[in-house]
């Protein structure tokens, strides 16, 4: 595989959250925003890069039965990193976050990579490919923020657009479910007429 | 008194799934039978139950206390902690099930190692130790040991209600006749937002 | 790949892998504790200056831990200009939001009016409740100026029989503004700002202490 197509086939042909259907609690949680999907996206992939490059490194080293625990420990490191650092530089967005943070440890994406892409592949193309599947998560998080963002709140990326109130639906709960699906129909129907 | 609050509050109220969005994998994951969705939930609330516990007691008397006469909090150690202990109790469990009762392990065991993963239970194991209430016993507002276990529990619950009544919906959902590109995953989506929408009737009665 | 799994090496990796995550960690938590801090510490002082008019001293160095008589606690900050007390910003939380704590900053002038409020943090619908963020909202203007003491306003929502006009679609999060409002009002009442500028520095002096002793131990 050459290295770009490592990078692509995270953000399309394995797109995490429309093919994948996978890390779904912070996609509907985080996304009440483009700007929250997006910092959700980023602080995910950080985790993902670095977890990725480390189990990469560690694989050859760990006895095989106790490899999940073992990246379980370094994934969750990593996200306490990620915690310490957003509260410090950039406490607002961590604090919109909330406990999505800490929940990154459980998010599949991050152990699934860990354990079916870094541990048989090298550093780099283990590198290339947490940034792939992790700007596949950011993109698909900043597109369901702007849609439930412009519908609920007829704002993008926090500029109000039109004057009035939107339809709060999508902006709660209900509203997060429901954008996906249908955006998940719209994904495949693009990638179907392919 | 106050356990009805916080047992109402965590089933339908605060819903995990449905409007905190936790637990989401497993509830479009094993929720395509009824029979199953039930015994998921079994095991949600015996592991969730007991990770509460478990990390309750780790919370206030390692990360915070006073060792060799020092006072520390090291509680940015939580997440390390609290994963390692979650892991390792779902394997205790499904060890001790096997020996002890092979018949409700033949039931649950399948789930037991989806559970590690599944955020509810280190969302909620999280959320009774940060969670503040109006009534709690504690004069900070937090809760005390039985009250987390009691919420944490009734969180589950709130999951084995939503995912069991959605594989219902979803049992159904197999006879109709559902356009093609919504099918699967999205129309699943779709029922779970409208699912959603008749839980928010739920707010504002605690 | 992977080596064969024995009892030794297992339990050797692990731990192994358990001290290096946690060295880690530890030494991100070190070198981040005092950014953490100052951006806390930057958070309350932006609040501050929104609330309360133009001062010349560090209010959050003078700051009075107050317990009301019925138990309600705030942080008090006294903005001064000179020798002159400008204002008082209170620190109030209350468990009545919907999301979890609710903590305001609210400023009083020195006759007890209500100068500006500002939310310094809450866990409300983002959308609906979170819009009390926005700070030149309409809901957050309806308090400036007004005194909370006198019987001119009821601190309420209309719902309730009050005279707050609640944010569409958020009455629990417009009771809790109220609730933590009324909190602020009773600190400010309990520090009796009265008795502190007529009996002078002394009594705010060691006002300052017992603030600063209750800092100490929560420090610890």
């Amino acid at each position: 595989m050459s290295k770009l197509k490592i990078i692509l086939n995270g953000i399309i042909k394995e797109n995490p959250t429309f093919i994948l259907v996978l890390g779904m609690c912070p996609t509907l949680a985080t996304t009440t925003s483009a700007m929250n999907g997006m910092g959700m996206g980023f602080a995910t992939m950080s985790v993902l890069l670095c977890s990725n490059i480390v189990i990469s490194l560690l694989a050859p080293l760990i006895p095989n039965k106790v490899r999940i625990p073992c990246y379980i420990v370094v994934i969750a490191a990593f996200v306490t990193l990620v915690q310490l650092l957003m509260q410090a530089y950039i406490p607002d967005l961590y604090n919109t976050l909330g406990i999505f943070i800490p929940l990154i440890v459980v998010n599949c994406i991050v152990l699934g990579r860990a354990e079916a892409f870094a541990n048989k592949h090298g550093v780099v193309d283990s590198a290339l490919d947490g940034i792939g599947i992790g700007l596949g998560f950011t993109i698909a998080l900043t597109i369901i923020g702007l849609v439930r963002e412009l519908l609920g709140n007829l704002s993008a990326f926090d500029h109000k657009l039109f004057e009035g109130d939107g339809m709060l639906l999508f902006v709660l709960a209900p509203g997060a479910f429901i954008v996906l699906g249908y955006l998940m129909v719209l994904f495949n129907k693009i990638r179907g007429t392919k | 008194m106050q356990y009805l609050i916080i047992i109402i509050s965590a089933i339908f109220v605060n819903n995990v799934v449905l409007s905190q969005f936790l637990g989401i994998c497993p509830f479009f994951g094993v929720s395509k039978k009824i029979s199953t969705a039930f015994g998921m939930s079994l095991a949600i609330v015996l592991v969730m139950g007991l990770a509460t516990l478990v990390t309750y007691l780790i919370q206030y008397n390692v990360l915070i206390n006073t060792w060799f006469g020092e006072k520390i909090d090291i509680t940015f150690m939580q997440t390390i902690v609290f994963i390692l202990v979650i892991a390792a109790l779902v394997q205790m469990v499904e060890i001790i099930l096997k020996k002890i009762n092979p018949t409700l392990y033949q039931a649950l065991g399948i789930f037991l190692p989806l559970i590690t993963t599944n955020c509810a239970v280190l969302g909620a194991a999280l959320i009774v130790v940060q969670k503040q209430f109006g009534f709690a016993s504690n004069p900070d507002g937090m809760l005390n040991l039985v009250e987390s276990v009691v919420y944490s529990m009734s969180l589950a619950v709130g999951f084995g209600i939503a995912i069991i009544l959605f594989a219902g919906m979803r049992e159904q959902m197999e006879l109709n006749n559902v356009p093609k590109s919504l099918r699967g995953t999205p129309i699943a989506f779709i029922t779970a937002g409208l699912l959603a929408l008749a839980f928010m009737g739920f707010q504002g009665i605690v | 790949m992977a080596k064969k799994s024995s009892l030794l090496n297992m339990a050797l990796v692990l731990t192994l892998v358990c001290l290096g995550a946690s060295a880690a960690v530890a030494v991100v938590y070190a070198v981040t504790k005092e950014p953490i801090e100052m951006a806390n510490q930057l958070k309350i002082n932006s609040a501050i200056k929104e609330v309360v008019p133009e001062f010349d001293n560090a209010p959050s160095d003078e700051v009075l831990n107050v317990t009301t008589p019925d138990g309600i606690e705030g942080k008090v900050y006294v903005a001064k200009k000179g020798s002159e007390i400008v204002g008082y910003a209170i620190e109030s939380t209350t468990s009545k939001g919907f999301g979890g704590p609710f903590t305001i900053m609210v400023g009083f002038t020195p006759d007890e009016v209500v100068y500006n409020t500002s939310v310094i943090s809450h866990s409300e619908t983002p959308g609906l409740g979170a819009k009390i963020t926005e700070n030149k909202s309409a809901f957050i203007q309806q308090w400036n100026g007004k005194n909370l003491g006198d019987g001119s306003i009821k601190v309420a929502v209309k719902k309730d029989g009050g005279d707050i006009d609640a944010i569409t679609a958020s009455t629990i999060t417009s009771r809790a503004y109220c609730d933590a409002m009324e909190n602020a009002f009773r600190i400010l009442k309990s520090i009796s700002p009265a008795t502190a500028s007529e009996k002078g520095e002394n009594v705010e002096e060691s006002n300052f202490n017992d603030g600063w002793e209750v800092m100490e131990v929560i420090d610890l």
